[in-house]
């Protein structure tokens, strides 16, 4: 067997898969095979007869293509990309789950992939007989799993559920052990797709812990994530797959900022220069909607920390109308965030608008709203009682994450607000009052 | 610095040998998956292990009333229930072997679609863990003879022999069919019409020796019938040594297996995208 002692742990050269549109229908049925080998004797039945059907190039797809990179033992890789760029395909072919279409990847040492945490768990079996089964599984000899048995214990923290079936395991249990097994396993490559996504905040720092010491004690990791704080902490360099393609490559910083400056498809302003075509209705039509950091323009960024404006440019086309506008902003998991009404407007709440072109102006203060994507969504109210008009998707923009001030903590910050509360800590009484017996 | 093993990965990789080295190294696995087989079985079942017994011995009650007491089968001198148990024990282990077996790539989908290991040993697991459930229904057969006085001579010992045959046409079966059902779910729904058809040209119910001298030979072109005639030699002294048919189904058994397993090799790539 060829063996390697150089440096290189990974060297991805032109590698390509390709699928048909056709195949997500999942399996053949025999008699399309029958019909097919009308046409084409024998194509069917082996595997290669599918991809000789040049004839339907239009039914093709490339989950990747042309992408070529080395990785050194060592070295962390990130790998981020809009879903279906090809970042779960690259890992499945450089697990082995599947083989590529063109193209070659060279692995210097032994490959553990951790692509979704519980695979392989049996609900029948215990904590104890999963263990040993996901280890085999991924590629244990039986005497390492045992040796780790007690460590993988300890850091999924089961083990009063140790000897239950696996299916009275809530789900955050489930996942905490399944990334127990494959973290303890000792393989040169690590290749992680999404851990993050599960478990709660205290083993997500653990599990962030866990490799960051993977890296440090020399093994190479591939980290496929949407997480940007979590890969902007645990990988020097990252990829950028788009379309099947490397689109950047280089140090994470850069790739991210490059990622998200374009990645999301938002709608920070829209404007009707026209007021005929405008949307809108006899009374009132709009102009322009926006949102942009305090004194900034609607391409610039907006984080946790940014106070923002949302601007809505409107004509009232009916004299004397007494109106108001009510937004109401939902963030990613569809829930509301709040309602904002203009009600501490002082100059023109609540008096008759002349005909004209209007501006309100709506103020969201620093550290108030999570990261995440954000709807805005605008009513138009006459009388304070009659909602005349209605729109919404007016704007959809991103709040980032400030990786600054998270101490270590690199998951989902929980909670539809992130406000930045008033605390305090005070010492009430000296340990001089506990009793010998009760200190630790 | 360490050396460490290089693995290429690319299209075709590897032709279509089995890869020995690969599979061994992957032993403990095979152990797990046949271990995990057996214990899931029983484990979610109201008889539990019971059904192990339960399905030869309801299938030797109802041959023994029907072909037995009223078609009045031959049973080559010996009591027709111990006739057909003999021969069911052989025929329960391979008929689930080769249920299992096939459904075994398709009914762990998520496992394959998810991480790598020797595909082999989803099919070879699913037939093994079927070993078990001979232990159990040995007891009960074991019991008959005691009931019937049948001794058993030192033909006894050439059981595991036959047994190891019927666990390779098992393999040898389920790998074929294991790979086509990835490609084709029919495979799925033509399997217990199979094995039914498979019962009655294996000699179960009737004894071989009902089979026209001419045809002996073809006949042991199903491995099955060189299997269960040597149970029934070893255990009950009917039938005679199979002999010559034996060397005829071995070498259709090992047809069997090299095709499988090069035509398993030849899709096996393509399992996780086309499961």
């Amino acid at each position: 067997m060829p063996s390697s002692s150089s440096d290189v742990a990974l060297e991805v050269r032109g590698l390509g898969k390709r699928y048909e549109i056709g195949e997500q229908e999942r399996y053949l049925a025999l008699r399309d095979v029958i019909a097919r080998a009308v046409t084409k004797p024998l194509a069917g039945l082996t595997g290669r007869g599918r991809s000789d059907r040049s004839a339907e190039s239009d039914r093709i797809f490339w989950a990747l293509r042309d992408v070529d990179f080395t990785l050194n033992h060592g070295e962390a890789l990130g790998i981020i990309g809009r879903n279906g760029a090809g970042k779960s395909t690259l890992l499945k072919i450089l697990s082995r789950i599947t083989e590529p279409t063109e193209g070659e990847a060279v692995v210097a040492g032994r490959v553990g992939a951790l692509l979704e945490v519980g695979t392989g768990f049996h609900p029948e079996l215990t904590g104890r007989e999963n263990i040993l089964l996901n280890g085999s599984i991924l590629g244990m000899r039986r005497t390492e799993i045992l040796r780790k048995f007690d460590e993988i214990v300890d850091f999924a923290d089961v083990h009063r559920f140790i000897d239950t079936p696996v299916k009275r395991f809530s789900s955050g249990m489930r996942a905490r052990l399944a990334f127990a097994v494959a973290a303890f396993l000792e393989t040169d490559i690590l290749v992680v797709d999404e851990v993050l996504a599960v478990g709660d905040a205290e083993f997500q720092r653990k599990c962030m812990g866990k490799m960051g010491d993977a890296t440090r004690e020399g093994r190479t990791v591939l980290f496929v994530t949407h997480n940007m704080t979590a890969v902007e902490s645990l990988c020097a360099r990252s990829i950028w797959l788009e379309g099947g393609r490397v689109h950047a490559d280089g140090p994470t910083s850069e790739v991210v900022s490059k990622y998200l400056s374009t990645s999301f498809s938002l709608q920070s302003e829209q404007s009707w220069p026209d007021v005929q075509e405008a949307p809108g209705n006899h009374t009132v039509r709009l102009h322009r909607v926006a949102v942009h950091p305090e004194g900034g323009s609607s391409s610039d960024a907006i984080d946790v920390r940014t106070p923002i404006s949302i601007d809505i440019d409107y004509w009232n086309l009916k004299e004397g109308a007494r109106l108001n506008l009510s937004l109401h902003v939902y963030n990613e998991q569809g829930v509301e965030v709040f309602n904002a009404l203009p009600y501490l407007e002082r100059e023109w709440q609540g008096k008759p608008f002349p005909r004209g072109l209007y501006r309100d102006t709506c103020h969201i203060p620093a550290n108030l709203l999570n990261d995440g994507l954000h709807r805005v969504e605008l009513l138009v109210v006459e009388n304070s009682a009659y909602v005349i008009f209605h729109m919404e998707d007016a704007l959809l923009f991103d709040v980032r994450d400030d990786p600054i001030g998270r101490e270590g903590w690199y998951g989902n910050w929980e909670g539809a607000v992130r406000p930045q509360l008033a605390w305090e800590t005070r010492q009430l009484e000296a340990g001089a009052a506990i009793p010998e017996a009760m200190r630790d | 610095m360490t050396v460490r093993q290089v693995t290429r990965i690319a299209a075709a990789r590897g032709g279509l040998r089995v890869d020995w080295a690969e599979l061994w190294a992957y032993r403990d696995l095979l152990y797990f998956l046949t271990w995990r087989d057996v214990k899931v079985r029983y484990k979610q079942t109201a008889l539990g292990v019971a059904w192990a017994v339960l399905q030869p011995v309801a299938a030797m009650l109802v041959f023994s009333v029907f072909f037995g007491l009223l078609a009045r089968l031959p049973s080559d001198g010996v009591p027709y229930p111990v006739f057909a148990y003999a021969a069911l024990v052989p025929w329960t282990f391979f008929a689930n072997a080769v249920i299992q077996g096939s459904n075994s790539l398709v009914d762990q989908e998520a496992l394959l679609t998810k991480v790598y290991f020797p595909r082999l040993l989803a099919p070879t697991a699913a037939v093994l863990a079927g070993l078990i459930d001979v232990a159990i229904a040995a007891v009960v057969l074991i019991a008959m003879l005691l009931i019937y006085g049948i001794v058993p001579t030192l033909a006894l010992l050439t059981i595991p022999l036959f047994l190891v045959l019927a666990c390779v046409t098992a393999l040898a079966v389920a790998i074929w069919l294991s790979a086509l059902n990835v490609r084709f779910r029919d495979v799925r729904y033509t399997l217990p019409f199979l094995v039914q058809i498979w019962l009655f040209a294996s000699p179960v119910v009737y004894p071989s020796s009902l089979v026209p001298a001419p045809w002996n030979l073809l006949y042991a072109l199903n491995p099955m019938a060189s299997v269960i005639d040597g149970f029934r030699w070893a255990l009950l002294g009917t039938a005679e040594f199979p002999g010559l048919r034996l060397l005829v189904s071995l070498a259709v058994v090992a047809l069997l297996l090299v095709g499988g397993l090069r035509y398993f090799r030849s899709v096996e790539r393509s399992f996780a995208d086309a499961i």
